[in-house]
C-alpha cells in the first residue's frame, strides 16, 4: 500500500482533527473475549462497552489480571476478540493495522539491539516502504519531540532505561499514526523519570494532538495524563466505571496536589475498591 | 598489554606444560624399546643414554616434539609445494575439500533452518531425519559416500566434501532454528502493528537476531568439516591429503609422519575456527555489540 499517502493523511487529520469529526476513533459493543487454557476458559474480557473520541486521552486502569493489556491488544489487533463488535477509525482493528493507524509502545522499549537509536526510529518507515532521504528527516523530527537529539548513532545499551522508553515512543511516532497506544509504557521506571517523562508525554499530547489510549496501574499517573479514565477489575476482566477526568490541557506537576486532582484520584480509588471488593 | 595478559601468557603456560607432558611420555613410552635393544646387544645402558635415545628413534612409539616439529618444516619448507612428499600439498588438498563442504554445509543448513521455521510441516517432517542422519557413524557412511558417488562419476574433490558437508550442516541447521526463533514476542508483534510482510520479518528480525547463533554454530561446523575431509581421505585409497598422509604413515610404521600430519590438522583447524571467530567479532562490533561477548 502507498505509505506515503498514509503519512499525508495522518498529517491532514492532525491538523483537521476539529473539522473532521467523522464518528468515533474506538467504538467496542459487548465485547469479550475468552482464552482457553489447560486450567479451562479464563475470561479476560467480559461485555466490554467503549466509546473513544479523537483526540481523547484515554487510560485503562485496574489491578492485574483485569483485561487492561488485553484489551489495549485487541484494538491492536494483536488478539481476536471471542464475541462482541469493535471499530477502529469505523473499521476492523484488522483493517486499522493494515493501515497502520496506530503506533504502539510497550512496556518494555523492545529497541532492536543491532540497531542504533536512529535506524530503530526508523525501522518502521523501512518497513512502509519511506524513500531514505525522507526517512533521515522523520528521524530528525522525532528525535527531537522526545528530546534525544544527539543520540541517533548510539545502541540501545548505550542509554539509560528512561532515554530507550523515550526512544520507542519516538518510533511509534515516527510514521505519524493517528493514534498511540501505549501499554505501561513507563512501568518499569522509577518514580522521578516516569514524572518526568509524563510531563513529556502531556506536552508531546497537546503538540500533536493524537488520540492516545494509555495503559497503567497507576492512580497519579492515570489522573494526571488523561481526558477519560476507564476503571476496569478482574475475573472476568470488565469495565467498572469510566470516569471523566476534566483537569483541562493546561497540567504542571503540582496540580497533583490540587483538590480537583486529588478528588478524581479518589474517586478513581474508590472505583477500583469496589469493583475488587468482591473477592474478599 | 592486556592482550599479553589475557590471551598469550594463558596460552603460552598451557602449551609449556603440554609440551613437557609430550617429552616426559615420549621418554616413558619408548624407553622399553631402548632397553630392549640393550638386553639383546648383552650390554647395559645408562639413564642418561636411554632418555637420550628416546629423543632420536627411528619409529618411536611416540616421537618427541622436536622429531615432529623437524619432520613438519622439512616437509614444507624443504620440499617443493607441488610435490606429494609436501605436508603443504597434502594440507591444501585436505583444506580446500574442507573449505568447501564447509560452505556448502553451511548454506544447506540455514536453508532448512529457514524451511523449518516458515512451515510447521518441514519442522515436523524433516527435524526427526535431520537428528537421526547425526546418529550414523561418519566412519561407517563415508565409503559409501565415495563409492556411490564414484559409481555415478563423482571423484576426487566433490565426495570427500559432501562428507564434510554431511558433517557440518547439522550444528548450523540446528543453531540457525534456534537463532531465528529466538527474537522476544514483543519484538514479533511490534513488526505486526507495522503490517511487515514475512520477507520484511526475516530479513529486518529473524536473520539479525540469528547471526550471533549462525557464527557460533559454524564454529563447530567448520571444525567437523576438516573431520570429515580427513576421513573422507581414508577410504580414496590414499592419494592426497592429510587422511592419506595419516593412512600412509600407519601403513609404514611412519610414527613421526603420522604426529607431524595430525599436528598439521589440528593447526588447520585452530587457525579455521578462528577465522570464523574473526568474522563473528567484526559482525558483532557493526551490530553495535558491547566490547566484549555482549550477545550469545
Amino acid at each position: 500500500m502507498n505509505v506515503a499517502a498514509v503519512i499525508t493523511r495522518g498529517d491532514m487529520n492532525t491538523a483537521a482533527s476539529g473539522l473532521k469529526p467523522d464518528g468515533p476513533v474506538i467504538d467496542a459493543r459487548g465485547l469479550s473475549l475468552v482464552f482457553q487454557t489447560s486450567d479451562g476458559p479464563v475470561h479476560a474480557l467480559s461485555d466490554i462497552d467503549l466509546t473513544v473520541q479523537r483526540g481523547e486521552f484515554v487510560s485503562f486502569i485496574g489491578p492485574s489480571g483485569c483485561g487492561k493489556t488485553t484489551l489495549l491488544r485487541v484494538i491492536a489487533d494483536l488478539e481476536q476478540p471471542t464475541s462482541g463488535t469493535i471499530t477502529v477509525n469505523s473499521v476492523s482493528p484488522e483493517e486499522a493495522r493494515r493501515k497502520r493507524a496506530y503506533g504502539y509502545v510497550f512496556q518494555a522499549a523492545a529497541l532492536y539491539p543491532w540497531r542504533t537509536i536512529a535506524a530503530n526510529i526508523s525501522l518502521p518507515l523501512e518497513v512502509m516502504g519511506v524513500p531514505k532521504a525522507e526517512r533521515a528527516a522523520l528521524i530528525e523530527k522525532n528525535l527531537a519531540l522526545v528530546n534525544l537529539t544527539g543520540f541517533g548513532k548510539k545502541y540501545p545499551w548505550q542509554l539509560s532505561g528512561g532515554m530507550q522508553q523515550r526512544a520507542s515512543i519516538a518510533r511509534a511516532l515516527s510514521f505519524d499514526p493517528d493514534m498511540l497506544l501505549m501499554d505501561e509504557p513507563f512501568g518499569a521506571l522509577d518514580e522521578i523519570v516516569r514524572d518526568h517523562l509524563n510531563e513529556q508525554l502531556l506536552k508531546l499530547w497537546a503538540k500533536t494532538r493524537k488520540t492516545v489510549i494509555f495503559v497503567t496501574h497507576s492512580i497519579p499517573e492515570a489522573v494526571f495524563l488523561s481526558t477519560k479514565i476507564v476503571v476496569m477489575s478482574p475475573r472476568p476482566g470488565r469495565i467498572h466505571e469510566i470516569i471523566d477526568c476534566d483537569l483541562g490541557p493546561d497540567r504542571p506537576l503540582e496540580i497533583r496536589e490540587t483538590p480537583a486532582f486529588l478528588k478524581i484520584a479518589h474517586r478513581v480509588r474508590e472505583g477500583l475498591r469496589l469493583g475488587h471488593s468482591y473477592e474478599q | 598489554m592486556t592482550f599479553l595478559r589475557d590471551k598469550f601468557f594463558p596460552v603460552t603456560t598451557v602449551l609449556i606444560i603440554i609440551v613437557a607432558l609430550w617429552y616426559l611420555l615420549a621418554i616413558f613410552l619408548n624407553a622399553p624399546f631402548e632397553r630392549d635393544q640393550a638386553a639383546r646387544a648383552n650390554t647395559t645402558i645408562s639413564t642418561d643414554q636411554l632418555i637420550a635415545n628416546t629423543m632420536h628413534q627411528e619409529r618411536p612409539v611416540l616421537p618427541a616434539p622436536h622429531q615432529v616439529a623437524e619432520e613438519i618444516r622439512k616437509t614444507v619448507f624443504d620440499i617443493r609445494p607441488t610435490s606429494k612428499r609436501s605436508l603443504l600439498y597434502h594440507g591444501w588438498v585436505t583444506l580446500s575439500s574442507t573449505l568447501l563442504g564447509f560452505v556448502m554445509g553451511s548454506l544447506l543448513g540455514v536453508l532448512l533452518a529457514v524451511g523449518i521455521v516458515h512451515s510447521r510441516t518441514l519442522d515436523k517432517s524433516l527435524m526427526p531425519w535431520i537428528i537421526a542422519s547425526q546418529t550414523i557413524p561418519i566412519l561407517a557412511i563415508a565409503p559409501m559416500i565415495i563409492v556411490v558417488l564414484n559409481a555415478v562419476g563423482l571423484t576426487g574433490l566433490l565426495p570427500k566434501a559432501m562428507i564434510s558437508t554431511y558433517l557440518s550442516f547439522f550444528p548450523v541447521a540446528v543453531g540457525m532454528v534456534k537463532g531465528l526463533r529466538s527474537p522476544e514476542i514483543m519484538h514479533l508483534d511490534l513488526m505486526r502493528t507495522y503490517n511487515a510482510s514475512a520477507s520484511q520479518i526475516f530479513w529486518k528480525l529473524r536473520w539479525p537476531a540469528a547471526l550471533p547463533y549462525l557464527f557460533t554454530s559454524m564454529k563447530i561446523a567448520v571444525a567437523i568439516s576438516l573431520v570429515g575431509a580427513i576421513v573422507g581421505e581414508l577410504p580414496t585409497g590414499a592419494v592426497a591429503g592429510l587422511g592419506a598422509r595419516l593412512l600412509a604413515g600407519s601403513y609404514y610404521g611412519q610414527t613421526v609422519q603420522i604426529w607431524a600430519a595430525l599436528i598439521a590438522a589440528s593447526l588447520m583447524a585452530a587457525v579455521l575456527v578462528s577465522l570464523v571467530g574473526l568474522a563473528a567479532h567484526l559482525v558483532n562490533r557493526r551490530m553495535g555489540a558491547r566490547a566484549e561477548g555482549a550477545r550469545p
